[in-house]
């Protein structure tokens, strides 16, 4: 029963939740949407956190993401000896990057009295969450080899299930406890996601790059402009005729 | 020629009196709210002094504005795709001690500590934590503190001058000191703007005050870094960078911004200024040296009758072409030549103007008499107790001619007035004074006027703003609208999760 509840219940309720509050949140309280940096009221040790954090969490998102679209090349890729060092090996930094910068981000928000002051209960969730979740992973990786294969062949068809609706969770059942534990811990990161500042991903600045330096916001249309409306401007109406 | 309004402003710093009255107008209005106690959109700086966020000129510590390369303007604080890398942590940022942590005190301990043998003391506490804390900084920590070695000494605009200057300047019979009151100047070309990685920043076309969309701000906080005069602050608490928006509720129902409407000593002016966005590009593309005059030709005469079709072709309206003609930051900025930007070099081109001070940088120490001989005329100007070079460094990116010109002018139209009402001067030394910088008679009474005895209509020329016509051509259906064209603001201004 808990099967069901955990591993069919959870993730649908969770990436229903995620859609709808996310969008709901945009829409009514756009203000709220914010990273929140605390960069301004303590500098030095945000480096040693969130540098390696963002770059060993998008690593491992990657990591996954690819063996989720792509499972069948990560095998064959992996059925070279070489290939599946390298591949274990960087996902393995990946993850220690994000221990790192996690308990150091923790280590930060509890004992820098002005980061306590803004911290609310959701970030101590989020960062329970996360932490729990990285450690789970970095100890799949290091006692569960080897994990980029065999995630290929168990999580991915049971992801993929659920994906078409005909969740199936034969392939994971046979999954050890600490395996289990970081698939429901997933779900839970995203049902609290849309709740708490998780959504500043959603704001990923890319188009930053090919858009002008320069923003300029006119109230009126410039190319109806506005002094045919005017009175006093009867020059420019004569002129537009 | 792509005509636009800009709202400008010039700051008359020989009538500044340093009783900070603005800033604390702007306080009471704007940022008397959690997480902007340390924000001064406006504040009064003493100069030679190091300023608030502290050296802030020092842009090789706080990498504000643009850099010339050769042609092709970028930000100071790195390329683009550098702004995306330094995103998980800007390592430009000021922190908080640049400033100042905010702080009250415990009053209420006054009335409930237990009795003692002790008067109870209010003790200082962080208004971030709420802990007990030090003072040890605060917005004008070094007020009227010239000639200290901890803080004027460390004014960046020193290096300007040379070691036997900078030596007199803390000699104590020639100590001298003046304030340099600043708030944002809603750049023409703005680096707040370019720097925002989502956007949130943005200049209004129709009147040029430059903003941050709350709504859009993600906390990337790179506008701090970028702006060189540091008038971005970031809200600890909401998560969103804010600045001064100069009252734009205030300006758009035809009031003076509060700053200029409390200042006591009545320096601030307030006027549109017609500009050519076609020629921004380039205008920031020349020499230091040259920067004044390339601001100076951007800024187009709202009498030239082809000016004045081009701008009514882009929908600026009769009204507001006739509020330009009296807007007396032309005449200081364009006619008179006596107002100048801060900091040019920054290349962001300020449109806040300001007239450098003559007393009491120049005032002798023999009884307040002014040096009227006539072989050194204006020796007192070339003699100043703070060279000229200081001055240029602040106002002209070093170019001594134009601050020269404008001290020189003051000068003329205070003998000129001399003359008339006292009579103690050389009629022919004051002529000669008057040649030596082109100015009629005429001209130095006006010049007398506007800036001994301007009215409040005439220091403050507001042009139309037309917002409810702006929003009739948003929306036919005008009445609809009526009455909510205001602020838009929906909630209150709470940190999210
Ligand atoms: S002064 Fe700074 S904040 Fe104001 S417009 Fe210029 S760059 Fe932006
Ligand atoms: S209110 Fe006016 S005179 Fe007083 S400090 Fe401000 S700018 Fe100067």
């Amino acid at each position: 029963m808990h099967e069901y509840l955990l591993y069919i219940f959870l993730p649908y309720m969770a990436v229903t939740i995620l859609f709808v509050v996310s969008i709901y949140r945009f829409v009514k309280d756009r203000f709220s949407y914010s990273s929140l940096s605390s960069q301004f009221l303590e500098s030095d040790e945000l480096f040693y956190g969130s540098v390696p954090w963002h770059i060993g969490i998008i690593g491992a998102l990657t990591g996954h993401l690819i063996g989720f679209l792509f499972p069948a090349q990560v095998l064959w890729f992996n059925s070279v000896p070489v290939r599946l060092y390298i591949l274990e090996i960087t996902g393995l930094v990946f993850g220690l990057m994000a221990l790192v910068g996690i308990v150091s981000l923790v280590w930060r928000r509890l004992n820098t009295p002005k980061i306590w002051a803004v911290t609310s209960i959701m970030d101590l969730v989020v960062l329970f969450l996360l932490l729990a979740q990285i450690f789970l992973g970095v100890y799949t990786a290091l006692f569960y080899r080897w994990g980029s294969s065999w995630y290929a062949a168990s999580a991915v068809p049971y992801l993929r299930s659920l994906f078409t609706f005909q969740p199936d969770l034969a392939t994971i059942a046979p999954l050890p406890i600490v395996v289990k534990l970081h698939i429901v811990g997933a779900f839970l990161i995203l049902l609290v996601f849309p709740f708490s500042r998780l959504v500043h991903m959603f704001s990923i600045p890319i188009s930053y790059l090919w858009r002008p330096f320069q923003i300029v916001k006119w109230n009126w249309d410039r190319k109806t402009i506005r002094g045919q409306y005017t009175r006093g401007n009867t020059e420019i109406a004569k002129n537009a005729k | 020629m792509d005509v636009r309004l800009q709202t400008s402003m010039v700051f008359h710093l020989d009538k500044c009196i340093g009783c900070h009255t603005c800033s604390i107008a702007c306080k009471n209005i704007w940022t008397d709210r959690k997480g902007a106690e340390y924000m001064w959109w406006n504040n009064v700086e003493t100069k030679p002094g190091t300023g608030y966020p502290t050296a802030w000129e020092d842009q090789s510590k706080y990498k504000g504005g643009w850099e010339e390369n050769g042609g092709n303007p970028s930000l100071k604080m790195g390329s683009k795709n550098s702004r995306l890398l330094n995103i998980f942590h800007n390592p430009d940022l000021p922190k908080l001690d640049d400033y100042y942590e905010p702080w009250t005190y415990e009053y209420e301990k006054l009335f409930d500590a237990p009795e003692g043998s002790d008067q109870p003391t209010a003790r200082p506490i962080s208004m971030i934590t709420g802990k007990h804390m030090e003072v040890e900084a605060g917005p004008n920590w070094d007020d009227d503190l010239s000639g200290s070695p901890v803080y004027a000494a460390n004014d960046p605009n020193l290096d300007s001058l040379t070691e036997e200057q900078r030596q007199e300047l803390f000699d104590i019979e020639r100590l001298v000191f003046f304030y340099l009151p600043r708030i944002c100047n809603h750049c023409l070309n703005p680096s707040c703007v370019a720097a925002c990685p989502s956007g949130a920043i943005y200049k209004r076309g129709e009147d040029g005050i430059v903003l941050i969309n709350q709504d859009k701000c993600r906390a990337w906080r790179m506008c701090v870094t970028a702006c060189p005069y540091k008038k971005t602050f970031y809200n600890w608490s909401t998560g969103k960078s804010e600045k001064c928006i100069l009252c734009f509720p205030r300006l758009e129902t035809g009031q003076a911004p509060a700053c200029f409407h409390s200042c006591v000593g009545r320096i601030r002016y307030l006027g549109g200024l017609l500009y050519d966005a076609d020629k921004l590009p380039s205008s920031v593309q020349v020499p230091d040296g040259q920067l004044v005059d390339a601001h100076r030709d951007i800024i187009l005469d709202p009498k030239d009758p082809k000016v004045r079709e081009a701008a009514r072709k882009n929908g600026i309206d009769d009204r507001t072409l006739e509020a330009v003609e009296r807007s007396p930051v032309y005449k200081y900025v364009m006619e008179w030549k006596l107002a100048l930007p801060l900091h040019p070099e920054f290349r962001t081109l300020p449109m806040l103007f300001y007239v450098p001070p003559m007393l009491p940088v120049m005032a002798k120490a023999t009884e307040g008499v002014y040096d009227t001989a006539n072989d050194e005329l204006f020796s007192p100007i070339e003699k100043a107790r703070l060279p000229i070079e200081y001055m240029a460094s602040l106002f002209s990116a070093g170019n001594v001619d134009h601050v020269t010109l404008s001290l020189k002018k003051q000068y003329a139209v205070r003998l000129f007035k001399r003359l008339e009402t006292v009579g103690d001067v050389d009629e022919k030394v004051v002529q000669f004074a008057m040649n030596e910088c082109n100015m009629t008679a005429e001209e130095a009474e006006t010049i007398y006027r506007l800036t001994s005895l301007p009215t409040m209509d005439e220091r403050v020329v507001i042009p139309p703003m037309h917002r409810e016509e702006a929003l009739q051509m948003l929306n036919d259906n005008m009445w609809e609208e009526k009455g909510s064209a205001g602020l838009g603001k929906r909630q209150l201004p709470v940190r999210g999760n």
